[in-house]
């Protein structure tokens, strides 16, 4: 007969990934390179607002993209056709990123004289959330079509973003979408975001969030 | 939403400890988690199947036990808890949004049992 014995561990999952995450961003910061996490439902618009923010950013910058998604690589394709460095990261049918898979993504992808990289993370409201990737700071977009009530059903999402890019602005008239309603609700959860209007396809509102992005890479960079 | 993913880290976690310790055989591993954590245990367990299966023999008979830690949220308003899944963000007893969630987010490994 074996004789067992409980041996006490007591170690959150959670906590082991933030202090992993929290070693990542030191790393980053020692090389001066920007790491944004961005996240939204699939087919809000990370792809397209990236090819604008690349077109408008590419030159003062050095930009890199690590695609996440369960499979293909249409997104990276897309990225390096606009004219940025582009990686695709399989997540082989996980639902999120961690700190760790970021990590081996960051190193498969070489970050040396990039000043930003954005990963985008993989097309989910819910579980990205959960996970600190190591970014310096999160971004999240949210399309009119979705709905003002998102950030009333997905609370977490909306409370751990520095900032909410609510994108498809041009199609604004054709929804039922209460601006002031969705901005209310995101501040309920989360009061210090910063919700910036867009449209992806016709540019609106990228002067206030590129210079938004501009100002964070510059003091990461010191 | 997630199970595959802190299936890993679970395993991340017991790996170690069998190491630190020189564990031949892992009987079972117990996980404290949230109520409102946002995992499914039925989902965890299938994963958990699948996962040990591809690890080290001292892991692939390992059995997984869940205790629930029953989800709770404070009041800033009156300074009461309450039953979050019950009531949600808003407080039953001052109506006060100024809540948070005082426990009921975990996700631990808890114990081994092991030779």
């Amino acid at each position: 007969m074996k004789e067992f014995k409980v041996i006490e561990v007591k170690r959150s999952i959670l906590e082991d990934n933030d202090a992993d995450a929290a070693a990542l961003r030191e790393e980053l910061k020692s090389q001066g390179t920007f790491l944004l996490n961005l996240m939204s439902s699939p087919g809000a618009g990370k792809t397209t607002m990236l090819k604008r923010l690349i077109a408008m950013l590419g030159e003062e910058m050095k930009i890199g993209v690590m695609e996440a998604d369960i499979d293909s690589d249409v997104d990276a394709q897309a990225i390096t056709a606009a004219g940025a460095r582009a990686i695709q990261l399989h997540t082989g049918g996980m639902c999120h990123l961690d700190a760790s898979m970021t990590r081996q993504g960051l190193s498969e992808f070489g970050t040396d004289g990039l000043d930003l990289v954005v990963l985008e993370n993989v097309g989910n409201l819910v579980c990205p959330a959960e996970f600190d990737t190591g970014a310096c700071k999160n971004a999240m977009i949210l399309s009119v079509p979705e709905g003002d009530d998102k950030p009333l059903k997905y609370p977490l999402m909306f409370s751990v973003c520095d900032v909410v890019l609510i994108n498809k602005m041009d199609v604004l008239p054709y929804f039922d979408f209460d601006m002031e309603k969705c901005k209310e609700y995101i501040h309920r959860r989360n009061p210090q975001a910063k919700v910036i209007p867009i449209s992806a396809k016709e540019g609106d509102g990228f002067a206030e969030w590129v210079q938004w992005l501009r100002e964070e890479v510059a003091a990461w960079a010191g | 939403m997630h199970e595959l993913g802190v299936v890993f880290h679970v395993i991340k976690i017991v790996e170690e400890v069998a190491r630190e310790n020189q564990l031949a055989e892992v009987e079972s591993v117990t996980l404290e988690i949230g109520e409102v954590s946002g995992v499914i245990e039925s989902y965890l367990q299938s994963c958990w199947k699948w996962a040990v299966q591809k690890q080290s023999a001292a892991l692939k008979g390992a059995e997984l036990k869940v205790e629930v830690i029953p989800a709770v949220t404070y009041c800033e308003g009156c300074r009461k808890v309450y039953q979050t899944t019950e009531h949600g963000k808003i407080c039953p007893y001052c109506g006060s949004g100024h809540t948070y969630l005082q426990q009921g987010n975990e996700f631990q490994v808890k114990e081994i049992s092991a030779c």
